[in-house]
């Protein structure tokens, strides 16, 4: 029964959908409706479980004094406070939580993704090298895009927007659609696979 | 060692420095690099344009702190718009991060065009669940987002009458930062439900959003902060993208510089090795 009914369960619910996208109407409609809110349900759940791991790796962690435990510590205390602040208070103006999200997560959040400029430069500088044919027309593609892409390029040649333009409605969509059309086909056949039960591994250990 | 070779070599830190350089003065010194608005950008424009005054137009703020200055300026322009139009705005969010962002975007647009919380405009929160959130939403709003953002019935607030689902928005825009986003906007959105859909995302998101735009399944497309300048340029401000521009084409044009100065390098040292060995 730990196998069947999970199965069940996934089938039922998955041909509901299929059915209800093709013939919204009752009693297809209304049930596909409780499945998504009893969804959201249980992502919120997935969310609490979520939290309960990440204390529990970093506990563990901690308490066994492993490399690195001093930002397990921060990463909890830093937990508690914005989840404490925010349940108890709210996320206002005016609130803990508000004055951390603004006045921490904020700075150290753009601070991390900022750092990609220079170690993008730096590996740009270092592994962008036209050592083939296709390598070459890859270079030469991005060069173009990323002058299109700032007004420095319409001031160095007014024609770059217009090139950049073309590579992206043309080349880059054909190449963006073929991937689509990969993924698309995947997923479909991955969807099926686990609604018919063959794929069974999200019940774990690959039974 | 060749000088070629050291050439092709350069220590990392001064590729750092000239980065941090890159970026400072143009923002200490503004240069003025004219920002010209590309079509899709513009399509987006026009879309909030045609809308009669009055129109619901529903906003997902699917960001972060770390993408905020690109995709953040996006949200404040195009929020600022909706309310020079004099359109309703319902935000939402996808990502927990979001919805603090996006309220500030709304709350500071709003108090340049006198508008007021609960009347014009209403931030419904974050939602856990992706696809499903849109999903659920399109078939009962109220259902799905029973509470706003700080936990008040949503049934209390005038701009919420009216609201069932999908029919009642006459366009919904996404600010995305990756996923869920603009993809699931469209499959449910337009796919299910044929709404228009337009969206701002990342520069480096962007490319992949093409094809919808081509297909006719975006009405309009912001790429990263070019796109949020363009928007400040239509909008006739110079809001914070602008001020980055400058910033952004220095760097672009030094990363351009060190991929062609190190494949010069590169080529000249090939060629050298080659002729040693003959």
């Amino acid at each position: 029964m730990r196998h069947q009914i999970p199965l069940i369960i996934t089938f039922v619910a998955g041909i509901t959908m299929i059915v209800q996208y093709f013939v919204p109407h009752e009693p297809f409609a209304a049930l596909s409706q409780q499945f998504r809110i009893w969804f959201l349900i249980i992502a919120t759940f997935a969310m609490i479980l979520g939290v309960g791991n990440i204390i529990k790796i970093h506990v563990e962690r901690i308490s066994r004094a492993r490399p690195g435990w001093g930002y397990s510590v921060i990463l909890l205390a830093g937990l508690a406070t914005t989840a404490i602040s925010g349940i108890g208070w709210g996320i206002q103006p005016g609130t803990i939580f508000f004055y951390l999200f603004w006045n921490l997560l904020i700075p150290l959040g753009s601070t991390m993704f900022a750092l990609l400029a220079f170690f993008i430069t730096s590996a740009a500088y270092r592994a962008f090298r036209a050592r083939t044919a296709e390598a070459t027309l890859l270079l030469a593609a991005a060069i173009i895009v990323m002058l299109s892409r700032v007004p420095v390029g319409t001031y160095l040649w007014d024609r770059f927007p217009i090139v950049g333009n073309w590579i992206m409605d043309y080349p880059n969509t054909a190449g963006q659609r073929a991937i689509m059309i990969g993924i698309a086909l995947g997923v479909v056949s991955a969807s099926l696979r686990i609604i018919l039960g063959i794929e069974r591994t999200y019940m774990g250990a690959g039974k | 060692m060749s000088i070629f070779e050291r050439l092709t070599r350069i220590d990392r830190r001064i590729i750092f420095c000239t980065v941090a350089l890159a970026v400072i003065i143009p923002l200490l010194r503004p240069i003025g690099f004219p920002v010209s608005v590309s079509p899709s950008v513009k399509k987006l424009y026009d879309a909030i344009e045609a809308l009669p005054p009055g129109s619901r137009v529903l906003m997902s703020f699917d960001y972060d702190p770390s993408t905020m200055p690109e995709v953040y300026p996006m949200n404040f322009s195009i929020a600022k718009h909706c309310f020079k139009r004099g359109l309703k705005v319902y935000g939402m969010a996808l990502w927990a991060t979001g919805v603090s962002l996006g309220q500030d975007a709304l709350e500071k647009a709003a108090k340049q065009y006198d508008k007021a919380y609960g009347v014009d405009y209403i931030n419904l929160g974050f939602k856990a669940g992706g696809i499903v959130v849109i999903s659920a939403m399109a078939e009962n709003v109220v259902e799905t987002f029973p509470e706003d953002y700080a936990g008040r019935s949503v049934g209390q607030f005038p701009v919420m009458k009216g609201v069932r689902n999908f029919d009642d928005f006459d366009l919904i825009v996404d600010f995305s930062a990756g996923d869920p986003g603009v993809i699931q906007w469209i499959m449910i959105a337009y796919g299910r439900y044929g709404k228009k859909v337009g969206a701002g995302c990342t520069a480096v998101s962007a490319p992949a959003f093409y094809p919808y735009l081509n297909a006719g399944q975006l009405v309009g497309l912001l790429g990263g902060m070019k796109g949020a300048a363009e928007y400040e340029k239509l909008m006739d401000y110079m809001g914070t993208a602008t001020a980055g521009m400058d910033a952004q084409s220095v760097v672009h044009a030094l990363i351009v510089f060190y991929v062609l100065f190190g494949n010069a390098m590169y080529l000249v040292e090939r060629r050298r090795s080659r002729r040693n060995r003959l």
